[in-house]
């Protein structure tokens, strides 16, 4: 079993091939959309696969240590940044080849005119625990 | 209270409440529940005889489901009460369970999940805990993984090699948490030789135990790897490891090699040797040449291209290298260490920060950058 995280992006991902902005969509495509991914993740549970799902808003600060007895200091968000994070889900699967699957199948969630969005999803192994037997 | 008897207990349970009438998916999820009654309740009220009370109780909730599912089809629940007459079993109850968790159909991580439930007794929380997923999560894949074996029989021979793949996986991969994997592993294993004669059984457990004795010296206080030269082999432990060559030896003289017996006979080797200077690598070549005509792994080639640039120098052992493919997971790492006791260190400080970027994991990540890093300080001084 080896763990990937799914990276969703607000940016930094290529274009998707149905890249229509969320606002845009209608309001049922929007719930289709929602339930797609409850369904997605509740599907994944029921493998055995599922280990965490989390969304994040899109607007962040940077911090820093700025020496002994001052507050940290913060900056940002910056607009410019190009790499920006929408969320993951966590799954323990049991091989690559799954992993690509089950992204595949995210990626596919529907967007706009109920078409799959096709966006570009990050597909990051977990640094995994060292094994016992290494001779 | 002993935890570890109590589990001990469960595979047993299991098949008294299988011989008893019930299949084999209600009886595992009935002693789960009595098995998480047992760990409430024991510590203040101990029974005087522990089998008998997770008898009563998991038959007792057996009985409650099994009702409660039937009055919900409209059918009538036929059971006995008592195991049913009939010739005894040809083989010990217990290891049927081994061969049926383990069985082919099942993924790996299944397997796994389920043996460690069913014949290793620890509860959907504790396995869920060793392998870092939800509760949940792990109690769907054990779910699955008994509709998936639903319609094997219990009393069908099966595959020893499945077993033992599914009792390494246990040993070899998994999170320190609570619960020991390695320990666990280990207990499995040991029962399973007890029950069965098979070289490769006891070939497994001798190589576990002879890893197992090098534990305390493998990882620093901060929990850093250390390497096999670099260990302390006063840490070993000399008791696990002549418990693993006799029982290696004596699987050995039965004349039917196989992989694991292969490969404790290379940890055993090590074991021997009081300093690295004095390893035998001579003989580890030899037993690398068993292992790669049984196994054709090229994780093995790889191995034996370490071997061999210990044996006849690190050039033979760059020139082995070369026969195997780059992709390969630790390739990398071991053209670094071949480099670098080529008296290349430039080279090997390139390939050990690269093959830093490409580890599997954290403790060889972080191994390997100090490597990078401890040769770029020797290079610029």
């Amino acid at each position: 079993m080896a763990k990937y995280l799914l990276l969703k992006h607000y940016r930094g991902a290529p274009a998707a091939v149905n890249d229509v902005p969320m606002d845009q969509w209608t309001p049922e495509e929007i719930s289709a959309h929602i339930q797609y991914m409850r369904d997605f993740a509740a599907r994944l549970e029921q493998t055995g696969e599922f280990v965490d799902g989390q969304a994040l808003s899109p607007e962040g600060t940077f911090v820093r240590y700025d020496g002994e007895g001052r507050p940290p200091v913060t900056d940002g968000p910056f607009a410019e940044t190009k790499d920006l994070i929408a969320g993951w889900m966590v799954i323990d699967v049991d091989s690559y080849e799954r992993a690509l699957e089950l992204a595949g199948e995210l990626s596919a969630a529907p967007g706009a005119g109920g078409k799959p969005i096709h966006e570009w999803l990050e597909l990051r192994p977990f640094l995994a625990e060292p094994p016992t037997v290494t001779e | 209270m002993n935890e570890s008897l109590l589990r001990e207990l469960v595979p047993a349970v299991i098949a008294v409440l299988v011989r008893r009438g019930a299949d084999f998916a209600s009886a595992d999820d009935a002693v789960q529940e009595a098995l998480i009654k047992a760990l409430e309740t024991w510590p203040q009220e101990p029974p005087r005889d522990q089998k008998a009370w997770l008898v009563t109780a998991a038959w007792r909730r057996f009985l409650d489901a099994a009702r409660a599912e039937s009055s919900r089809r409209g059918r009538e629940l036929v059971v006995h009460e008592e195991p049913p007459a009939g010739p005894a079993p040809a083989v010990d109850d217990t290891l049927q369970l081994y061969f049926l968790c383990a069985h082919p159909s099942l993924t790996p991580a299944s397997a796994v999940a389920l043996t460690l439930r069913a014949v290793g007794g620890l509860t959907t929380r504790q396995i869920a805990e060793a392998y870092l997923v939800p509760e949940a999560t792990m109690a769907q894949r054990i779910s699955r993984a008994k509709r998936t074996i639903a319609d094997v029989r219990l009393d069908q021979p099966g595959d020893v090699a499945t077993v033992l793949r599914v009792l390494y996986l246990v040993f070899n991969e998994g999170y320190s948490g609570d619960v020991d994997l390695a320990a666990e592993a280990i207990r499995l294993t040991r029962q399973l030789a007890a029950g069965i004669a098979h070289p490769e059984v006891a070939g497994l457990l001798a190589l576990m135990l002879l890893h197992h004795a090098r534990r305390a010296a493998r990882t620093a206080p901060d929990g850093s790897l250390v390497p096999l030269a670099e260990q302390d082999r006063g840490q070993w432990d000399t008791k696990l490891i002549a418990d693993g060559v006799d029982i290696l030896q004596a699987a050995l003289a039965r004349d039917q090699l196989g992989e694991f017996q292969a490969q404790a006979a290379i940890a055993a080797l090590h074991a021997d040797a009081p300093t690295p200077e004095e390893t035998d690598w001579v003989q580890i070549v030899e037993w690398y040449d068993e292992l790669a005509r049984l196994t054709d792994s090229p994780v093995v080639r790889l191995n034996r291209a370490v071997a061999v640039g210990e044996a006849d120098g690190p050039r033979a052992g760059l020139a082995a290298l070369a026969t195997l493919d780059a992709s390969l997971p630790r390739y990398t790492a071991v053209a670094a260490y071949l480099h670098e006791r080529d008296g290349d260190l430039e080279t090997a400080a390139r390939l050990y920060a690269e093959a830093a970027h490409r580890a599997p994991n954290l403790a060889e990540r972080d191994h390997l950058t100090r490597q990078a890093a401890r040769l770029n300080a020797l290079r610029h001084r």
